[in-house]
């Protein structure tokens, strides 16, 4: 499975997905043949909610090619899922530690890449 | 038994119209002066990369540019890790007897031989291509996201990481051969641009030219003699999306496995000689390897604890933040000043007693980790 390209935003497709283990249950972000928890084959691709909290945010001020100079400044966000994985995505410029968020899709630099705004209470 | 039995470091900063072979060879030279060798005794070689000039062999280039004909070459890659990744593997090379002196070289143009928007694009390579990278996240950025949390867990702040920029030049200031000599202050670096949010300007090392070199040799060649106690890795990730909890990070695991090497307790170490990309680099570190509490770090700096004439003096040459970073051959400089310290060479910065040195160095986003200590022989 780890042959074909994956439907995500990596390849310009509004989804986040991820593999869950079906023998020993582990998830995992980056997409793979097999488990890097216990090395079994028989894994799922599944799409994710775009439902998570703030882990970690880095304002970049100061970028490092043209495409990407553009856009700053611009907000790097680690973000730990619902669904149990940690991702790197972009973000509000005002978010925070702890900031219960919801992913949705912009362009940068010439790519579809993950974003995050805080989630709406409900 | 091992021994650093020479070192030689170029000054750092701009070397116009040297290239990184040329910074090895000056540094190299320099090391083997220093060991009492010739270069035909050498008969080991480890060297790192240049992002300047890559080569798949590149040892073997070196070695032939500089007139040598090894029994044992090759280069080592472990981003700033190398410098004493190569020293381990050294250590356990002449340890087997597979060669008797070993020269570690790295250098680099880094500065003049390309922008400097190709050396932070080259580094931010270290992250994912697919899953990190196409975000346009910088070498600053990766560390800026460990600062955020590392300050939201600990309560440390941004002046906190201030004073280990300020420590850093105030050292660099009575280094000759440091790339930065203007005194700073904690106001300075909290005015300075914005990098990597919470990270400015001045909590990153500087982009620099230089070169470093050591020999390590089964048996000591000089009257003080240098020793490689124990020596010990952690490797526990490669992308900061994949890191571990901060407080399972691989710096204590190597610290752990050096201390069981070599039967050094932290209480023992005189001197201390700890990577410094960033300065969250260096706070986290100093705690993860015992020689602050978790958040204490940046206290014991303003004590001066961490100064020349502290109880644990550390980077007296100006680590990568002011003496500068030139790659493989920044975090090499430490080991540099470690040794002339250790040796009583290190002029008006000499240190009270430098008898036992711990020595840690770091690659990737805190991924690769070498922990190593160092004993004083007379």
């Amino acid at each position: 499975m780890s042959n074909d390209k994956p439907a995500d935003w990596t390849t310009g497709i509004e989804a986040i997905l991820y593999q869950s283990c079906g023998a020993c249950g582990h998830v995992q972000y980056f997409r793979r043949g097999f488990c890097a928890a216990c090395g079994a084959a028989n894994l799922t691709e599944k799409r994710s909610s775009g439902e998570g909290t703030v882990y970690a945010t880095s304002l970049v001020c100061r970028a490092a090619t043209a495409e990407t100079r553009a856009h700053v400044p611009y907000n790097i966000l680690l973000v730990d899922t619902a669904e149990g994985f940690r991702m790197m995505a972009h973000g509000d410029n005002d978010l925070a530690i702890g900031d219960k968020v919801t992913a949705r899709f912009t362009p940068f630099a010439g790519r579809l890449v993950p974003y995050f705004a805080k989630a709406r209470m409900s | 038994m091992s021994f650093i039995t020479g070192v030689g470091l170029t000054s750092f900063g701009k070397h116009e119209g040297l290239s990184s072979l040329d910074l090895m060879s000056k540094a190299a030279e320099l090391a083997i002066a220093d060991a009492g060798l010739t270069r035909a005794e050498i008969d080991g070689i480890l060297c790192g990369y240049s992002t300047v000039s890559p080569h798949i062999m590149l040892a073997t280039v070196f070695a032939e540019h500089f007139g040598i004909h090894p029994s044992y070459a090759h280069a080592v890659q472990v981003g700033g890790a190398t410098g004493l990744a190569m020293t381990m593997l050294a250590h356990h090379l002449v340890e087997a007897g597979v060669v008797r002196h070993v020269l570690v070289v790295g250098g680099e143009n880094r500065l003049t031989g390309q922008s400097r928007d190709a050396s932070i694009q080259a580094l931010a390579q270290v992250g994912h291509p697919d899953y990190e990278v196409t975000l346009g996240p910088t070498i600053p950025a990766y560390y800026g996201l460990v600062a955020s949390r590392y300050m939201h867990e600990y309560g440390v702040t941004q002046q906190d990481l201030a004073e280990f920029a300020v420590l850093m030049r105030a050292h660099a200031a009575t280094h000759p051969g440091a790339q930065f000599h203007e005194l700073i202050t904690v106001a300075d670096v909290m005015a300075s641009k914005p990098v990597a949010l919470p990270l400015k300007l001045l909590d990153c090392c500087p982009v620099s030219d230089g070169g470093a070199a050591f020999v390590v040799s089964r048996e000591r060649t000089g009257a003080t003699g240098v020793r490689v106690l124990g020596c010990a890795q952690a490797h526990t990730h490669q992308h900061v999306t994949a890191a571990p909890a901060l407080t399972e990070l691989g710096a204590e695991i190597a610290i752990a496995r050096a201390k069981a090497a070599s039967g050094v307790a932290i209480s023992d170490i005189r001197y201390a000689a700890v990577y410094d990309s960033f300065t969250i680099t260096l706070a986290m570190l100093l705690e993860d390897l015992g020689l602050a509490t978790r958040g204490e770090a940046a206290a014991r700096v303003r004590s001066g604890y961490f100064g020349r004439d502290g109880e644990m003096p550390l980077n007296t040459h100006g680590g990568l933040l002011s003496y500068g970073h030139c790659g493989v051959g920044g975090a090499m400089a430490h080991l540099v000043e470690t040794h002339l310290q250790m040796t009583g060479r290190a002029d008006s910065r000499q240190v009270r007693n430098a008898s036992i040195a711990l020595l840690h160095g770091d690659g990737g986003v805190l991924s690769s980790h070498v922990s190593m200590l160092l004993e004083r022989v007379r």
